[in-house]
């Protein structure tokens, strides 16, 4: 199997199965007064401390949740209601336009049933969101913005958004500024306090860490209203019993994933280029999306003219080799992705798109086989693409 | 035949029949992927749970009846196509006063066409389904279980569709189909039949077509012309029909006649008008036969589950025509003419016009 999928899930390290193993073999509820629960409560903290030291926090500002999707319900409904609560003008929430629907659907819940206005933030034909942008949306009505959600990294394409300077023009109007840094830890250079944002996603089982953990990081004095409520664990913003051993094991991945970021992501970005060069070789006139100069090391997003991408997928399937449509399904349907539509593309170009994405583990082996696969899949959707009136 | 390893794509519908001839022509050791067709934009719109073929639920019925017979699984978005050729297709019939089969068209138009094409072109070499019907050597055949034989529905395809047709069901009852997906472990063993029309939610045809072509008021005649009373739209009716005329007082049953799309009128006259003996059908396929060119004894079937009557049968210029020995009823255009030798499908094609030549059958 050639594995080129990891931006969808990336394989557990060892280090955080081994973790994870011997804490599900222990007993105790991190909330408990008694000593197991000192205990348990102990490797949370510890997890807590080690994920904020990895990312440039204060262990205070972090807050666990059950992963990516969580946190940016959290971030995003959660400031909405705070905000707008602290003052009723504030109803508009501007969003990327290439956000991951984590972020989008949320967004336009709150436009759909809170009362908000959503607004999203166009992006260049490189899928970046440029600052004088946002400026210009907040200019139209400062005081009526609640918040700012722009991601670190696209999970498409893989364009790196200009975060810090966009944080910097939000704070400029005293606007909180959430990023969803799910595909950057690890590859990107991810500091909390340097960023100036007041909120960022991140989720374990991107990075080498478990499914089902993640964090949503919370500078001080960025208190959203809850979405879950319970216990209260977590800050009083997050109820839910805390997953002691899921914790562990995504602090371990978090921890190791920053210490090992920039020879991680150099390779990652060799093997890339060798992947890309290989798929040229084959099919001469692919098309390679997103900002060839800021972007993921281990994202390859490619068009093929005149295919249909969800028939090359299966073609490749077929041949052991994994990959994805990159965008959302709908029932099994790929739809067009709202990523590329939103950079430009049309969408018969959007719909000819497949990502490759690299991660630990990835070989010049899998890129040599996607060369000598891509070739004869490509000619065969093309055939079929042309018998579709 | 099967000893040949071939690469099969199953349309598998989340159904118990697609998902055992699947699992049928797996086990006959054909490199087998499922594919489960999306005809709906907005798969909610179409009927839900057991009545349907289209919806989420029966997505997630087909991918987990391919998990369990261990095959791979996609979704083919085949939405537009099935919108274009078969639902805009079923609106403009009735507009035009006929009376279509849309489970035909949709197989000539989308298993057997757009999803073949494009199958074929991805490099399989067969398209199987749950269809109970036979193939033997090329040629249709009624399933052995009559009451469930679609072998009417499956007579438009041309012989170079049937070439790359596989029907693993024909040789078996429904009965013994459910059996066996119990026995391997599949959880649709259960699952009701689908009926009616997959694309109208509600299972309201009427409803659907008033919305799609308004609800114009015309008059109901009878055969001299004079005006019995008002409809609200031609396209709730098809020949045959009885009901819903609600012509109050009328002294004798009446039944739809014809109806006629550029006056907006229907129709009506007492049974013994409905009853035909010659019938003219457009577009003829032949499949099971060289085109009867000269007038041929065989038997034709003029709707879905309806009987078989003898006939003699010829095509000139692109025309068929049948002269059934004896007169039949409710003969609705739009529908296909079905011509079997047997329970073997000769050819297939549109009935166009019907006419009453004589009492007795009428000679050519």
């Amino acid at each position: 199997m050639v594995y080129l999928d990891h931006a969808a899930t990336t394989p557990v390290r060892a280090e955080a199965l081994a973790d994870m193993t011997e804490e599900f073999g222990r007993l105790g509820n991190a909330s408990s007064l008694h000593g197991s629960g000192r205990r348990a409560r102990r490797v949370v903290e510890e997890a807590r401390e080690a994920v904020a030291d990895a990312l440039g926090a204060t262990p205070h500002e972090v807050v666990f949740t059950a992963g990516g999707t969580e946190a940016d319900n959290l971030a995003v409904k959660g400031l909405y209601w705070a905000r707008h609560r602290a003052d009723p003008a504030r109803r508009r929430v501007l969003v990327g336009a290439v956000e991951h629907h984590a972020v989008l659907d949320p967004a336009k819940w709150t436009a759909d049933h809170q009362g908000a206005v959503y607004e999203e933030l166009p992006v260049d034909r490189l899928g970046r969101v440029h600052p004088d942008v946002l400026r210009a949306a907040i200019e139209r009505d400062p005081g009526g913005v609640a918040l700012v959600s722009v991601m670190w990294a696209n999970n498409e394409v893989g364009t790196v958004q200009p975060v810090a300077e966009l944080a910097a023009v939000a704070r400029e109007y005293g606007i909180p500024l959430h990023t969803d840094a799910v595909q950057a830890v690890g590859v990107e250079p991810v500091d909390f306090a340097a960023t100036g944002a007041a909120a960022l996603t991140v989720s374990g089982h991107k990075l080498g860490g478990p499914v089902g953990a993640g964090a949503l990081l919370l500078a001080r004095g960025v208190d959203p209203v809850p979405v879950l409520h319970g216990g209260g664990q977590e800050r009083e913003v997050r109820s839910g019993t805390l997953a002691v051993p899921l914790l562990r094991g995504f602090a371990t991945a978090v921890r190791l994933a920053v210490a090992e970021r920039a020879g991680h992501a150099a390779r990652l970005a060799g093997l890339r280029d060798g992947l890309e060069a290989a798929v040229r070789a084959a099919v001469p006139d692919v098309v390679v999306n997103g900002d060839p100069e800021h972007r993921l090391p281990g994202i390859s997003h490619l068009s093929f003219p005149g295919c249909e991408g969800d028939a090359l997928l299966m073609l490749l399937d077929a041949r052991g080799i994994e990959c994805s449509t990159g965008s959302a399904c709908s029932a099994g349907v790929a739809r067009a992705s709202h990523v590329l539509l939103a950079m430009g593309a049309d969408p018969d170009t959007a719909r000819s798109s497949l990502r490759f994405s690299l991660g630990r583990g990835s070989t010049d082996g899998d890129a040599a086989a996607l060369g000598e696969a891509i070739g004869p899949a490509v000619a065969r959707a093309r055939a079929a693409r042309e018998r579709r009136r | 035949m099967t000893a040949q390893r071939l690469r099969v794509l199953a349309a598998m519908s989340g159904g118990v029949d697609s998902a055992v001839a699947a699992a049928r022509a797996a086990e006959a050791g054909h490199d087998v992927t499922g594919v489960h067709l999306a005809l709906s934009a907005n798969p909610r719109s179409y009927r839900t749970g057991a009545r349907g073929c289209c919806t989420v639920e029966d997505s997630r019925d087909a991918r987990r009846a391919a998990d369990v017979i261990g095959i791979p699984f996609y979704v083919w978005d085949m939405a537009e196509e099935f919108d274009r050729d078969v639902v805009q297709d079923f609106v403009a019939e009735y507009a035009a006063g006929r009376t279509p089969n849309p489970c035909l068209r949709c197989n000539e138009k989308i298993k057997f066409a757009a999803v073949l094409d494009r199958a074929v072109a991805l490099g399989f070499d067969a398209v199987c389904t749950g269809h109970h019907v036979r193939l033997v050597d090329g040629r249709l055949r009624r399933s052995v279980d009559l009451a469930k034989d679609q072998s009417y529905v499956l007579a438009v395809l041309r012989r170079d569709q049937l070439d790359h047709a596989m029907f693993p069901l024909g040789d078996c009852t429904k009965a013994e189909v459910r059996a066996e997906a119990e026995r391997r472990g599949l959880a649709v063993a259960d699952k009701p039949d689908s009926h009616d029309i997959c694309f109208i939610a509600d299972g309201d045809t009427s409803g659907f077509l008033s919305g799609r072509l308004g609800a114009t008021p015309g008059p109901i005649k009878d055969e001299s012309g004079a005006v019995l009373g008002t409809h609200d739209g031609a396209h709730r009716f098809t020949v045959g029909q009885r009901k819903g005329l609600n012509l109050g007082g009328a002294p004798d049953r009446r039944y739809v006649l014809s109806i006629e799309p550029v006056d907006n009128s229907v129709t009506v006259g007492p049974r013994e008008s409905l009853r035909v003996d010659e019938i003219t059908a457009e577009r003829p396929v032949w499949s099971g036969c060289a085109p009867l060119t000269e007038p041929t004894a065989c038997a034709v079937q003029l709707r879905a589950h309806g009987e078989v009557h003898p006939c003699r049968a010829w095509e000139r210029d692109g025309v068929l025509t049948l002269r059934l020995d004896t007169p039949a009823a409710g003969v609705a255009a739009g529908q296909a003419a079905v011509l079997y030798d047997g329970d073997t499908v000769l050819g297939s094609a549109t009935i166009s016009a019907t006419a009453r030549l004589s009492e007795g059958a009428a000679a050519g």
